[in-house]
């Protein structure tokens, strides 16, 4: 299959090299510390932050740092899966993982702090539904358990639409900005983006059809400051040379994205300084 | 860059399941003309040119009008992207060829991305039809173009598409028919490239046609089953899916390999076929056991077509012998009255194999008017393919000459397709034209290598250089005494040898391999023709190369007292043959001598000669008959295959002499030969295959009785040994692993193309052969000794040793085929001949030698053959 025409455009219209269209909100679960919507295309990724509080587990407190949680992920699959299902766990685990590297977790001993995410695609006219949404997941994260919208969809008879691709860098740019808004203390922000590898064209933010293709997938999460790589992923096999290529991409899809995560944290921050009256 | 969200398509899989797609809409998208002003053409390909009409094309014009678009009358055309993804879905070939039209720099082919344009994004509505969503989105774009170029260009929309049409003259756009823009044009010639359309489009034309033949408006065929109907029979199991394959030695048989019942079922007669061409993708339906036997009398009967065997060349596997065997068979065990294989009839057909095919024109009278259409009946080269009709206005030119015709349609009043004129060939019975046919028939790319191949050559002259030597992976192997031994008048030679005697009392034996890696890197242009082409072909006149001829004659080829790179392989061997080491290494090499296998032989057996080439020479004979012997210890086959050399005239190219050489054996020279010869043909061609798509047991290599077996001798000529190279190399840690080997599907798709390429060249050798067969035979009727092969119920077949031929020879009448003179033994196989009289009466049994008369005859026109004749 041609991923990529001979002019040039991949089958929705980018090029190579481009991203999806982003978008992301600060601030839309209310009973949050802190939380925030970024959307890559049709991937929509809800984030939020409990904490830093007491923490809940005593057994789990660690005396010289916090612990940072995480409910398990909750895809917006339709579809009831298991408990503990590989995919969720994983994305759980990458996702915590990055996350805990660039809080600054000493600052805060004996504390924790809950990330909770919830990624769902629907048409824009749900969009009602997806502010509803919000709200339950802010109840699920205070369970720190997963939130089961297959039951929700099922009750308010709504479609739930299939996955699109690049979750696990949505859900880290949305934590990166509801850590933020919580102002939990960082090294840097954490932006992440993928790359892949189709058609022998590296190709930028891979979408849904392209995700399923079954190609190399390279994820890579940065601290663009400090110009470190935290997270590398890579699903399938890539020759080194291509790898580097297509890792280089990918970084700068990061840059890219750390730009226009610090544009929107520039512009909340502007917005609370108004409001404050400053 | 604008952004729409929209594209929500319900796709069923089971249950309903909605997908969000999105679409990025571009303002970056240029129209391609060259004369635009606000487009930036700076950065893509404009070729379009304002000053002439702008086309664009409808599907309908590129699925069936892909001949006429390849000629460079019709140039100046936009490809909408919507319009090349609905060619691409329903027939790649065309697609492919679009595509190559596209990237041609000499012709004015413009694809617009019309869905991607911000301008031209067409949204679906609810309820349309995909045709009618694409014939919006053609409309559109057709209407963008006309604002966005304004009053100095002409767009026309072509469309055969009538409500399309008529749809665009309400909109304010000017359409046409590709037909009426033709005659426009002026040039009758280009009306025999249209193809007319099918019935069912109403046209004016059409209607004329048929009416001229209102004898034949009858149905000839049962109507094929509706594709929903076919689907659930299938899933019933009352269908049976498969590929039609039609016996190249009797084109009113043809064979369904089912995998539903595990079987072949066989097909009779033209009626069953049902329209059905060679390689079409059929639905059959099983006839009722009753009429298995039957139904294959009846057939013969029906056609008023001589079936009967051709002489041709003897077959070297299973996979090119005439299946007849079953026949015999069935023929034998008439009385059991239950025919082993099942036969049935075509019902559907799924997927079309039509494509274009080389012959000649049926030879009729010349109709008194001229310059106005007539019907003529194609006949092809290939008997597996029935007659064609064809519109021509050029009657007389293309009576005496070789044509290539397509089919477009069959429908069932016509006893025949019907297709159009491509183009001529040349003149029927010129060498050089059957050469040509002979290499269109089997797909062979004769063409001269493109100039972006030729760009990916050293600079000639080319001598290996000081980088070359210095280079640590390359090993100096000059001082070697290396030679290589190959066939007379080789050019080029991919391999050489070399054998130094150790100081220990063993020998070093080196073989040499043509580098070819070394100058055919992977991606390039140069490396993906290689891998279209496959192989080298040789015909017996000229050969077509892989490989441009500066690398195959004179880069590559490790000819004599030249240096050369190469890739060698270097083994310690006790004088017993057993290997100790094995190392493998880039080198470079000087040759001291390429030598004939004659050369070699005389220098062999000349005792007197003791010059340390010859030493060598004997010393790898040795050691080559030990290795020889345990492969066949071990269970490996010899195998023969009845190869014949053609001595050919240097001024007219004519062959003089025909020879199949033969090492002698006392008393009967051929036998051993033809048993071997006739073994082989039991066998299936050993096939290239990527190694994940199988299970290790079946690599195995029965006919060489090894597990694994590959060859990389040959890089000059077959692709496969420059993919052997590659790997060798990357497992060396030489060079790095291409990309490709990292690709299942790509590294299958290229082994199934080996496949089929080898399986071309073979075939093309054959005919190739076979013609200058003919061209010999044609002047020198010949009587000779044959041996009979087969038994057949009218006949049987024999193997001509010295000629290397294999034939029919009829002991019975065409008319009185199967009367009860001669009787088949089956146990004994024999044919006897029933005579009441007396008892000694007349048998041939298989493998008997009898006399016959070869002579060229031309029974029906332009199809010469030979025929065999026995003497009594």
């Amino acid at each position: 299959m041609d991923y990529v025409s001979p002019e040039g455009l991949r089958l929705d219209g980018r090029r190579p090299m481009e991203m999806r269209q982003l978008r992301a909100e600060i601030g839309t679960v209310a009973k949050a510390n802190g939380s925030a919507v970024f959307e890559m295309g049709n991937t929509k990724v809800i984030a939020a932050v409990y904490g830093p509080r007491e923490v809940q587990n005593r057994s789990q407190q660690i005396n010289d740092q916090a612990l940072v949680i995480m409910a398990n992920f909750s895809t917006g699959d339709r579809m009831r899966k298991p408990k503990g299902d590989r995919r969720s766990t994983e994305i759980s685990l990458v996702i915590r993982q990055t996350m805990e590297a660039c809080i600054l977790t000493h600052l805060m001993p004996r504390s924790q702090i809950g990330l909770c995410f919830n990624s769902i695609f629907t048409k824009k006219k749900h969009y009602t539904i997806f502010k509803e949404l919000i709200d339950l997941c802010a109840l699920s994260c205070l369970l720190a358990s997963s939130f089961p919208i297959s039951v929700y969809s099922r009750k308010r008879n709504i479609s739930i639409l299939n996955v699109s691709a690049g979750t696990r860098s949505a859900c880290i740019n949305a934590a990166t900005l509801a850590l933020a808004d919580a102002g939990i203390p960082m090294r840097d922000i954490v932006t992440s983006c993928s790359a892949g590898y189709l058609n022998s064209t590296p190709l930028l933010d891979l979408n849904y059809i392209e995700d399923s293709a079954g190609g190399p997938d390279v994820t890579v999460g940065i601290l663009p400051k400090l110009d470190k790589v935290t997270l590398l992923q890579m699903d399938a096999k890539l020759p080194v040379d291509i790898f580097e290529n297509v890792m280089g991409l990918a970084i700068e899809g990061c840059k890219a994205i750390a730009n226009y995560i610090r544009e929107v944290l520039l512009e909340n921050t502007k917005q609370l300084e108004y409001r404050r009256g400053l | 860059m604008l952004k729409s969200n929209t594209f929500s398509r319900k796709t069923k899989a089971g249950r309903i399941k909605k997908e969000v797609r999105e679409i990025y809409l571009r303002d970056d998208i240029y129209c391609g003309a060259a004369a635009c002003k606000t487009c930036d053409t700076s950065t893509s390909r404009a070729p379009l040119d304002v000053a002439s009409p702008l086309l664009i094309l409808d599907t309908n014009v590129l699925l069936h009008q892909i001949d006429l678009l390849e000629n460079s009358a019709i140039d100046n055309a936009v490809l909408l992207s919507v319009v090349l993804d609905e060619v691409k879905n329903k027939n790649m070939a065309v697609y492919n060829r679009i595509r190559a039209l596209s990237t041609n720099p000499l012709r004015k082919f413009y694809v617009f991305s019309n869905q991607f344009h911000k301008d031209t994004f067409v949204k679906r509505m609810d309820g349309e039809t995909p045709n009618d969503y694409n014939d919006r989105a053609i409309r559109v774009a057709t209407r963008w173009y006309q604002t966005h170029l304004g009053t100095a260009a002409t767009i026309l929309l072509i469309t055969n598409d009538r409500d399309n049409k008529r749809r665009a003259g309400e909109e304010g756009i000017s359409a046409d028919t590709i037909q009426s823009y033709v005659k426009s044009l002026g040039q009758p010639e280009l009306l025999d490239l249209l193809v007319l359309p099918a019935s069912e489009s109403e046209d004016t034309v059409m209607v004329e046609v048929e009416d001229l033949r209102p004898s034949k408006r009858q149905v000839v065929y049962q109507e094929h089953k509706p594709m929903s109907e076919i689907t659930s029979g299938l899933h019933r199991g009352i269908y049976h899916q498969g590929k039609l394959r039609v016996n190249r030695y009797s084109p009113f048989q043809a064979y369904v390999g089912s995998e539903s019942i595990g079987d072949e079922i066989i097909i009779y007669g033209r009626e069953n076929m049902n329209r059905a061409f060679d390689g079409d993708i059929v639905a059959v339906e099983l006839l009722p056991q009753d009429q298995w036997h039957e139904e294959k009398n009846l057939s013969i009967a029906d056609e008023e077509d001589e079936e009967e065997d051709d002489v041709h060349l003897a077959p070297s596997s299973a996979d090119d012998a005439p299946r007849t065997t079953n026949l015999v068979s069935d023929s034998a065990t008439d009385m059991n009255s239950t025919p082993s294989r099942p036969s049935g009839r075509v019902v559907g057909i799924i997927k079309r194999n039509w494509h274009s095919y080389c012959g000649s024109l049926e030879p009729m009278s010349m109709p008194a008017g001229t310059g106005s259409f007539t019907s003529a009946l194609f006949v092809s080269k290939d008997r597996r393919i029935p007659k064609i009709r064809i519109q021509t206005r050029q009657l007389e030119n293309l009576l005496d000459k070789r044509i290539i015709v397509a089919v477009d349609s069959w429908d069932r009043q016509s006893r025949y397709p019907s297709g159009h004129y491509v183009r001529v060939i040349g003149e029927i019975g010129d060498r050089d034209t059957e050469s040509e046919v002979v290499l269109i028939e089997n797909d062979i790319n004769s063409r001269p290598f493109s100039s972006q191949v030729l760009a990916c050559l050293p600079p000639l002259p080319w001598s290996v250089s000081s980088e070359d030597v210095a280079n640590s992976i390359r090993q100096d192997l000059r001082s070697l005494r290396v030679f290589s031994v190959d066939p007379p008048g080789c050019k080029d030679i991919d391999d050489a040898l070399h054998l130094t005697a150790l100081p220990n009392g063993n020998y070093e034996v080196g073989v040499h391999i043509a580098d070819v890696t070394n100058f055919v890197h992977p991606g390039t242009p140069l490396d993906g023709e290689a891998s279209q082409r496959g192989t080298s072909v040789y015909l017996v006149e000229r050969r077509i190369d892989m490989l441009p001829k500066p690398l195959t004659e004179d880069i590559c080829s490790l000819r004599a007292d030249v240096e050369r790179l190469a890739f060698s392989v270097i083994w310690e061997m006790t004088p017993d043959a057993e290997i100790i080491s094995t190392r493998f290494t880039k080198s470079v090499i000087k040759s001291c001598g390429a030598l004939s296998y004659v050369e070699a032989q005389a220098r062999m057996d000349d005792s007197r000669l003791m010059d340390p080439l010859t030493t060598d020479l004997r010393n790898m004979n040795a050691l080559a008959k030990i290795m020889r012997q345990r492969r066949i210890d071990r269970g490996a086959l010899t195998l023969a295959s009845a190869e014949v050399k053609f001595q050919i005239d240097t001024e007219t190219h004519d062959p003089l002499d025909i020879d199949l050489p033969v090492v002698g054996y006392r008393d009967d020279p051929y036998f051993n030969k033809l048993i071997r010869i006739l073994a082989t043909r039991c066998m299936t061609q050993a096939v290239y295959f990527c190694s994940g798509d199988l299970s290790p047991p079946e690599y195995h290599h029965y006919g060489l009785a090894a597990p694994l077996y590959t060859h990389f001798t040959s890089p000059i000529r077959r692709y496969a040994d420059v993919i052997v190279h590659r790997l060798l190399a990357a497992s060396l840690g030489i060079d790095k692993l291409p990309p490709v080997f990292q690709d299942r599907s790509q590294l299958t798709s290229i082994a199934d193309n080996l496949n089929y390429r080898h399986r071309n060249a073979q075939m093309a050798s054959r005919a190739s052969v076979e013609l200058h067969t003919l061209i010999y035979f044609r002047k020198r009727p010949t009587d000779t000794e044959a041996r009979i092969v087969k038994i057949r119920s009218n006949g049987f077949i024999v193997f001509v040793p010295k000629y290397g031929i294999e034939g029919p020879v009829y002991l019975t009448g065409r008319g009185e085929k199967g009367s009860g003179e001669w009787h088949v033994d089956e146990q004994q196989q024999k044919i006897v001949k029933m005579d009441n009289s007396n008892n000694n009466s007349l048998s041939y049994s298989v493998l008997q030698s009898v006399r016959i008369h070869m002579e060229v005859v031309e029974p029906q026109p332009n199809r010469p053959k030979l025929q065999l004749t026995l003497i009594t």
